[in-house]
Order: C-alpha cells, then structure tokens, then sequence
C-alpha cells in the first residue's frame, strides 16, 4: 500500500511539473498583457518601464526559472491589476468555490444513489422511469439556463429564494462558510442545485447500471439464500458493489465541478473563484491566470490519488495487485 | 421436528416462467421427499429443471417465474405458500443452499469474516465475538488450515477449490435441516471435488443433515447418494435407490445417461450418444418429453405418461419401461 502510494505521489509530481511548463509558456502565447495595462498613448519609454517593473522584459525562460524558484517559495507572483500576491486573491475565494462545489458533491450523491439503486431494484415502474427520463433533462439542459430559470421561478416569480451572492457567512476554523447560517443556507440552495443538476444524473445513471449488474449476480442470490434481509442485501452487499465506479467517477469529476462553477458562480454571482479567473483572463492578469490553473491542477492531481487511494479501499483486489507489483 | 415425517417432502411440485414468448414449464410436476441423513441425487441435462427445484424450494425463484402449484412440506410444515418473512427465517437457518460456481457465489468486496458473521447474526441472538467464533469454527470444519487467520481475507484470496470450501462452511454455520447443493463440484478439479464429496457425505452422517444433491453427472452420485431422482425436461422420469437404478435402469432416458459414461468393462465400445438434443421447454408439444429421441417410442407415446411403479421402490414415467432383468 505504502508503495503505492509512494509511486502515485511522484507520478503526481512529474505532472505537475510538465503543467507549470506548459500553463507558463502558453499563457504567453495568448497575448501581451503590456497592452491592456498601459495608456495607450504611452510612448516607448513608458511601456519599457513598465514591462521593466513587471519583469516582462527578460527572455521567456529566464521568467519560468525565476517563477519556479518562486514557487517553490509559496509565491506565485503578483497580480498585475490588483497588485496583491496572487495566490492570496485565489485563496481568498477558494472556500467559497469549495463550499459550493462540496455542497454540490452532497446533493448529488445524497439523491442520486438512492434515486439510481431504487431504478435499479424497480426498473420497470412508473417511477423509475420518471427518474430515468428525469436524469436525461439534467444531462442535456445547459447549465446556464437552467440557472437562470431558477432565478425566474423561485427568486423572481416566488420570491423564495434569494438570486445573488454568498448570504450571511460565518467563520468556521478561520474559514468564512455559508451552510451554517440560515440565510447563506438560503443563497447556497440554488447555485449547489443548479451546479449538482449533471452530476446527479451521472450518478442516478452509473448508480442504476451498477444495481441492475450487481443484482443478477451469483452473490446476491446467495446472501438472499443465507436469509439476510432484503435491507442488508441492498444497502451491504449491493451498494459497496456498485460505489467502486461511482466513486471513482464523483472523485473524477469533482475536479469538473470547480471548473464547471466557472458558469453556475457567474450566473448566481457567487463570490468564488470561477469570478476572479473569467475576470482575470478577460484582462490578461498572467500570474493570476498561472496560479489558478496551478492550483487547479494540484487539485486535479491530489483527487486522483485520493481516489485511487479510496478505490483500493472498496475494491479489495485492487489491494492486491498491488502488492503484486 | 417430527421423529418419522421426512425433512422434505415435495408433492407436484409446478414452477412455470411466465415470458414473453410463452410459458416455459421449468418444474411439472415434481414429486420427492428426502428423510433425515439422506442424500437425494438429482440427475438432469442441463435445463431439466434442477436447479430451479432446488431454488423453489428456498423460495427464490426470480420474476417472470413462480411456484404455481404443489406442496413443498418442510418439517411437516407448507412452505409452498409460506410469506416472505417466515422463507427468511428458514433459509441459511434450515435450510441452505451451496451454488454451482463457487468463484461466483461469495460477494467479492467483503471479507469472508464478514459474509460469514452475517449468516449467524441474521438468524441468531449472539454478540459479533460468538459469530466469529462459529464462522472459525465452520472454517476449520471443512477442512481450511489457520482458519483464525483466513477469516480476515477476500474471496479472492482463496482458490475455487477453498471458495466452495467457505460456501460449505457458510451453509453449515446455523446447523441446518436440509442443504440444497446445486452441482458443487462441478467447477472444481477432480481431486477437490472428491475432497469435498467425501466431506459433505460424511457431515450428512454425522449432523443426520439431508441433502439434495443436484448434478448432470452420474458419476458423482454413485458413491454418494442414498436415492436418486433422474429429471427431464421439468419433469422426474424414473426415481428409486442409486445403486437399483443405476444397476437396472428402466427408462429409455437413464438407461441412455448411463450408457453414455465411459466405462472399463466396455473398453474399445463406442460410448451411447442419446440421438438429438434437449427439448425446449417453452410450448413443450404434448405427450412424453423424451418421444423425439427415445428409440422404443410409438403411438403410445404422444399421450403423457403417467409415473408408473413398475416394481418396489421404483417409479418411472415411460409407457415401455425396460423390465429385462440386467442391462
């Protein structure tokens, strides 16, 4: 196991390495942000100052050692707009791109397993069916869309709930969350729904497959003849059947999540990290730009091992071809 | 339990599968009883009906099949028609089942520790360190070196040879009345399945545990079995004690199984075929299910045979049963 792990952390590492290279030096293929900060009046004297200050002015690779001897520091540079260290900007929104994505993660696993293995069990009733043509709508309805008529119907036309923003936040461990009070509660409601809709269709699907396999099986047929209870066949030896794909492709797709927040926290104006990036591409803020996408793919990397780790934990052969190896 | 009532007796026993296309007579008619420390052979083709007999016994027969009609007397007890709660009670408590495909049959995420507690737990009031101790025990009773130590693995740390080996221990974990093995051996080597043949004949003497023992392999049987019910087609086709039957078998079909196993008094002989193949049991034409491929059918045959008791201790269901003493 250790092994294992140890193996995954440097492959873990040799990604994030080839990715810094890359974010780096495409960012600078994707254009001068000298021209969206400077006067465009300023003459030659002006903008060599200021590519000077912002130390645009060295040879490219001479930029990616110095960002990388930084990095190591814990300093991914400044932003050039705000002229903050950038990684604090992105830190400082993280907790609220987190708790919406977590938030999102629960809903749709709260609903969508039970929704999935009951299917499964019921395939041919009426309600499964309902589920099954219900998931459809959630995979193919845009996002945005469906967000925005969220707004229509219970900000707008209801009044129930709030449209915009965080609500009121209060600190838990130093962190500011919305879910502890009733009313961030209220404004976290529809973006987590809204953010959870394709997700839950993902796993009332995958969840409904499994149980569908997983119930013809050998096993099944034997735990029901050793006389459990149709409730300990279901929630024991069916359900840690199936959650080896459903947590490897929740775990997956978290990652998708804080990217696909980018939409659901511009239509909901949610204050996390998906605002600040559009922003910042929008005006070429390189080192913010470099330090999210950093940070999403340390994120990216630390998930996959995380569920590898997991996987190993449910499925006990996984275990052993390790120890194989 | 009662001191001369048989463990099981099945009478008329109807399992029919309602699909789509019509309904396909699994199990017609099927008559047996198997008395305490008695191993019953159920010989059959594959599709004769064996297994589900041996699933509607245990009530679980999947949709679109069901128990339409007969008696299935447990302890003198129906439980053709017993509801779901009482089945509960009784399976893998009374009466257990071992599956065919032991690579198949223990769920592979969970320890064995686990699936074996549950049996006990699900069925008796004891605390978890009870439980564990039983499941040790059932281990090391079947014959599982450091019983202690493999409790804590996954199935898929033991051979097919030592699944089966837990599925056994798992059916005899409460003791039961009545074990339905479903072709056991069938998957395993030949020197494992004569290890566990030898075993189980010797639990069933010595806990007096009947036993049906379902197999297409008459070879299986021979040493094991006190009596024996051959099955065709869902339905049971000549039933007496092994060694009559499979010394003087009388219907074309037995006589047919028997003729086609390899023997060293018939060295040089080309083995029996039986001409064509299993009927589908889906619109089964009307009259004797073996007519097509039996080589005494007549007229006679293209009405139903009834079972006939052509002499003591034997039944059968053929309008020209073989009654030439030798065969």
């Amino acid at each position: 196991m250790s092994v294992f792990v140890i193996r995954r952390l440097m492959q873990s590492i040799a990604v994030v390495a080839v990715m810094s290279f890359i974010v780096f030096f495409g960012i600078h293929i994707v254009g001068d942000p000298v021209d969206m900060l400077i006067n465009p009046e300023a003459d030659q004297a002006d903008i060599e100052a200021a590519m000077h200050a912002l130390g645009l002015d060295r040879p490219a690779h001479e930029q990616y050692w110095y960002f990388l001897v930084n990095a190591f520091k814990g300093d991914l540079g400044r932003s050039f707009i705000f002229g903050e260290p950038a990684l604090q900007l992105i830190v400082q929104r993280m907790p609220a791109t987190l708790e919406l994505a977590f938030a999102a993660l629960f809903l749709s696993v709260l609903i969508g397993i039970p929704l999935g293995v009951y299917s499964g069990l019921h395939p041919d009733t009426l309600a499964s069916k309902t589920i099954m043509s219900g998931s459809i709508l959630g995979f193919s309805l845009p996002t945005f869309w469906v967000g925005l008529m969220m707004i229509m119907v219970f900000a707008v036309i209801l009044g129930w709930l709030p449209s915009t923003g965080r609500g009121e936040t209060v600190p838990l461990f130093g962190i500011p969350v919305s879910f502890l009070t009733l009313d961030g509660l209220s404004h976290l409601l529809m973006p987590a729904v809204n953010l959870a809709l394709f997700k839950m269709s993902l796993v009332t699907r995958l969840a409904r497959a499994g149980t569908r396999e997983v119930v013809h099986q050998d096993y099944i047929k034997f735990a029901r003849a050793k006389g459990l209870s149709p409730r300990r066949v279901v929630l024991v030896h069916v359900l840690k059947n199936i959650m080896i794909p459903v947590v490897t492709v929740i775990g997956l797709e978290f990652g998708g999540l804080i990217a696909f927040s980018v939409v659901t926290e511009s239509v909901f104006a949610w204050p996390g990290m998906g605002k600040l990036i559009i922003e910042s591409i929008q005006n070429l803020d390189r080192p913010v730009i470099v330090a999210y996408l950093m940070i999403t793919v340390l994120m990216f990397v630390t998930i996959n091992l995380v569920v590898d780790v997991l996987y190993s934990v449910l499925d006990p052969r996984v275990r052993l071809q390790d120890i194989r190896a | 339990m009662g001191s001369n009532a048989p463990t099981l007796r099945v009478e008329d026993l109807k399992t029919h599968f309602f699909t789509k296309a019509g309904v396909v007579k699994a199990v017609d008619n099927v008559s047996f009883s198997v008395d305490r420390a008695q191993i019953l052979g159920l010989v059959g083709e594959s599709g004769s009906g064996k297994t589900v007999t041996g699933f509607s016994i245990l009530g679980l027969v999947d949709a679109p099949g069901r128990v339409v009609g007969g008696r299935i007397e447990f302890n003198g007890e129906d439980i053709a028609n017993a509801d779901e709660g009482r089945m509960q009670t009784l399976r893998g408590n009374r009466i257990a089942m071992i599956f065919q495909d032991p690579m198949m049959t223990l769920n592979p995420v969970l320890r064995v520790e686990t699936q074996m507690m549950e049996t006990v737990l699900a069925h008796q009031k004891v605390d978890r360190k009870t439980a564990r101790q039983r499941a040790r025990d059932a281990l090391g009773q079947v014959g599982i070196p450091s019983p202690d130590e493999r409790l804590a693995a996954y199935p898929h740390q033991f051979s097919g040879g030592m699944r089966q080996r837990v599925a056994i221990a798992i059916a005899l974990l409460n003791d039961p009345d009545l074990i339905i093995a479903d072709e056991p051996t069938t998957a395993l080597d030949v020197t494992i399945q004569a290890q566990i043949l030898f075993e189980a004949q010797k639990l069933c003497r010595e806990r007096g545990t009947a036993m049906i023992w379902i197999t297409h392999d008459l070879a299986v049987i021979a040493g094991l079995a006190d009596k024996v019910c051959v099955m065709y087609a869902g339905r049971i086709v000549e039933a007496g004690a092994i060694d009559e039957v499979l010394d003087h078998p009388v219907h074309p079909y037995t006589r047919g199984l028997i003729g086609s196993v390899p023997s060293r008094n018939r060295r040089g002989v080309p083995l029996y075929q039986i001409p064509g193949m299993t009927p589908a049991l889906l619109n089964l034409p009307p009259g004797c299910a073996f007519r097509e491929r039996c080589p005494q059918a007549d007229g006679a045959c293209m009405a139903e045979p009834g079972l006939s008791v052509p002499f003591d201790g034997r039944a059968v269901r053929c309008f020209h049963p073989h009654l030439e003493a030798g065969a």
